[in-house]
């Protein structure tokens, strides 16, 4: 049991960010908190497909003349790493947005506080 | 003509156009309107192109992104169901823009190259989920088009950037489960393209690594298609969004979410561990099942006729999980009949929302009377007629596919899905009705003495396409055997 979660250990960080990022998202009642709570969300996610591709004593995925490449431990496979970078412009694109829907809901009602808000809508 | 170009060409022309139409304000005041519209255009004849020959010569038509084969590069696929689909969404643009030519300059004033733009985006985006065949490459399209509904629900009233907030925290929870999802298989399978993960899949019994990822990816997409427990975003959105974005968020939107849940639960993953080894199928039915009463109970609480059809949508999306959830021939015809029926039913009550809107002020059935049915004679018929269908009267088209639903579920000896149609059917008689009831036989207060309303019809662009799509409501109706049998036979996964 102790070797599990020591052998793990990245993944139980990732699974504790991802629960943190869900909790600020459903649970805390700002709107600009709501949105950190939704980047640390993504962020776990992004560092589960990273930690995943990477290998202890790997190296780039480009040809070295002092290591086999017969042998796949020598090598990372760059795949997940280039779909992260994908993930973080995605991300990057939704986080503008999430700001500027903010700015208008401020614009609107001059709070970002979700009760008030609710109380200002009626 | 065009080749094997013709599946590509639908993602690019919309990405084009959505670039385009910020460029060409600088011309006349119309000229983003008639971009996007001939986008459209061009988007239909692309897809009615690609459906016709995947369909003639019975073989999917594959497209390797820079010439790059697959499993290494990104594939799109046209085959009948993705061609079937595009076709759908991209007809669907072409009404809706048609409708919307001046009630989005009057409703959303200056806003009009932003809401051009989004809308081409979004397209985009739908399509490409609609034709890749790449697991990331959708989850990049699915968030693609999914800004671009952050943003046409955000134009809208006072309220819409609430609304649009919550989608957007909602949306993206989505989003991410469903890329986690995909990370879990990508470590497991060691491959991103559906074809590949399928066949691998199919030949050996699941690890509990991809079964979390089939929930997974099966819950970030029920949140995008506003499966009943996850539905929670809809309904505000559909309410506080301009006419027109609703009326083409609303038909195409969850839709294609619909298609993405028939797309890994029939194609990818092995269907017959998906039915028996883990009952997602049975709970896709059970929340399907709930949301179609859920939905309807809530529409028949409501005051204001674009909140009621947005419920009603709630428990729409449910016959389409119902019928997903069967996982039988006829529960797969009965949920992709049903996706054709209820966007061009949705969309042409919609539309007549917009159009009220534009001649009332609002939407709000208090102040609907018998004189709407004298000023709005055509409009008020297709509403009727729209109203028919989705309660499922014959020969509209609802009837067939809830009876297709209902066979689907007699022969699986499953009897009480057929109460539950037969309970949803019937509210959604109770909140149409109430509706049709204020139209036609509620008098004006006080219509003794004033003199009866003058004949004040929307303008013929905006009648025409309500007319058109309601009509052909009919033609759904009457020709949904050919429909089943030369369209949605052919889509049905080999294992079937």
């Amino acid at each position: 049991m102790v070797d599990f979660i020591h052998d793990n250990y990245a993944y139980w960080a990732i699974m504790l960010l991802l629960v943190i990022g869900l909790y600020g998202m459903l649970m805390k009642k700002n709107l600009i908190k709501k949105l950190i709570g939704m980047v640390i969300f993504q962020n776990s996610i992004i560092i589960l497909f990273v930690t995943a591709a990477y290998k202890w004593g790997a190296t780039v995925p480009v040809v070295d003349p002092g290591r086999s490449t017969d042998e796949i431990a020598n090598y990372l496979n760059p795949l997940p790493h280039t779909l992260m970078l994908t993930a973080i412009v995605v991300g990057v694109a939704i986080v503008g947005v999430g700001f500027a829907i903010v700015i208008s809901i401020y614009r609107n009602f001059q709070t970002l506080e979700e009760p008030e808000l609710l109380e200002r809508m009626k | 003509m065009t080749g094997d170009h013709s599946v590509v060409l639908i993602p690019v022309i919309f990405f084009t156009a959505a670039l385009l139409v910020p460029l060409c304000r600088r011309g006349s005041r119309r000229w983003p309107y008639w971009v996007a519209l001939v986008s459209s255009l061009l988007g239909v004849a692309a897809s009615g192109e690609a459906l016709w020959r995947t369909l003639s010569t019975g073989e999917a038509i594959h497209y390797h992104l820079a010439g790059w084969r697959p499993p290494m590069g990104i594939e799109l696929i046209a085959d009948p169901l993705s061609a079937f689909f595009c076709l759908l969404i991209t007809v669907v643009t072409v009404f809706v823009l048609w409708h919307g030519r001046s009630l989005v300059e009057s409703e959303t004033p200056g806003k009009a190259v932003p809401f051009y733009s989004c809308v081409m985006l979004l397209l985009g985006g739908l399509s490409g989920i609609l034709l890749t065949g790449d697991l990331f490459n959708l989850y990049v399209f699915l968030e693609i088009s999914s800004i671009a509904g952050y943003a046409l629900v955000a134009i809208g009233d006072k309220r819409a950037p609430v609304a649009s907030f919550r989608y957007l925290i909602l949306g993206t929870i989505g989003a991410s489960l469903y890329l986690l999802g995909v990370g879990f298989l990508f470590m497991t399978v060691g491959s991103l393209n559906m074809g590949d993960i399928a066949s691998v899949l199919q030949t050996r019994a699941m690890s509990p690594v991809e079964i979390s990822a089939l929930l997974l990816i099966v819950l970030g997409i029920g949140v995008k298609m506003a499966l009943f427990p996850l539905h929670g975003w809809l309904v505000d959105a559909y309410t506080h969004a301009s006419s027109t974005a609703t009326s083409l968020i609303a038909p195409i939107g969850t839709k294609v979410a619909a298609y993405v849940l028939i797309r890994a639960l029939f194609y990818l993953f092995d269907t017959d561990l998906v039915r028996e080894g883990i009952p997602v199928m049975n709970a896709l039915a059970v929340m399907g099942a709930v949301g179609m009463l859920w939905g309807g109970v809530l529409a028949m609480a409501q005051t204001d006729l674009k909140r009621m059809l947005a419920f009603s949508s709630v428990g729409h999306v449910g016959y389409i999980a119902l019928g997903i959830g069967l996982a039988s021939p006829l529960g797969f015809i009965a949920a992709v009949l049903h996706t054709l029926n209820h966007s061009v039913m949705k969309a042409v009550l919609f539309l007549i929302c917009g159009s009220l809107r534009q001649k009332l002020g609002d939407n709000a059935l208090d102040s609907m009377n018998n004189s709407l049915r004298l000023r709005m004679p055509w409009t008020m018929a297709a509403f009727t007629l729209a109203a028919i269908s989705m309660i499922g009267l014959p020969p509209t088209a609802g009837f067939f596919s809830k009876w297709y639903l209902v066979l689907g579920s007699l022969e699986q000896g499953k009897w009480h899905w057929v109460i539950v149609i037969v309970l949803s059917s019937l509210f959604s008689v109770v909140y149409f009705f109430r509706v049709l009831e204020r139209v036609y036989l509620r008098p004006q207060e006080g219509a003794e003495e004033e003199p009866a309303p003058a004949r004040d019809e929307s303008r013929p662009s905006m009648l025409a396409p309500v007319l058109i799509l309601s009509a052909s409501l009919l033609l759904l109706g009457l020709g949904n055997v050919m429909i089943v049998n030369h369209l949605i036979r052919p889509m049905l996964p080999a294992g079937f």
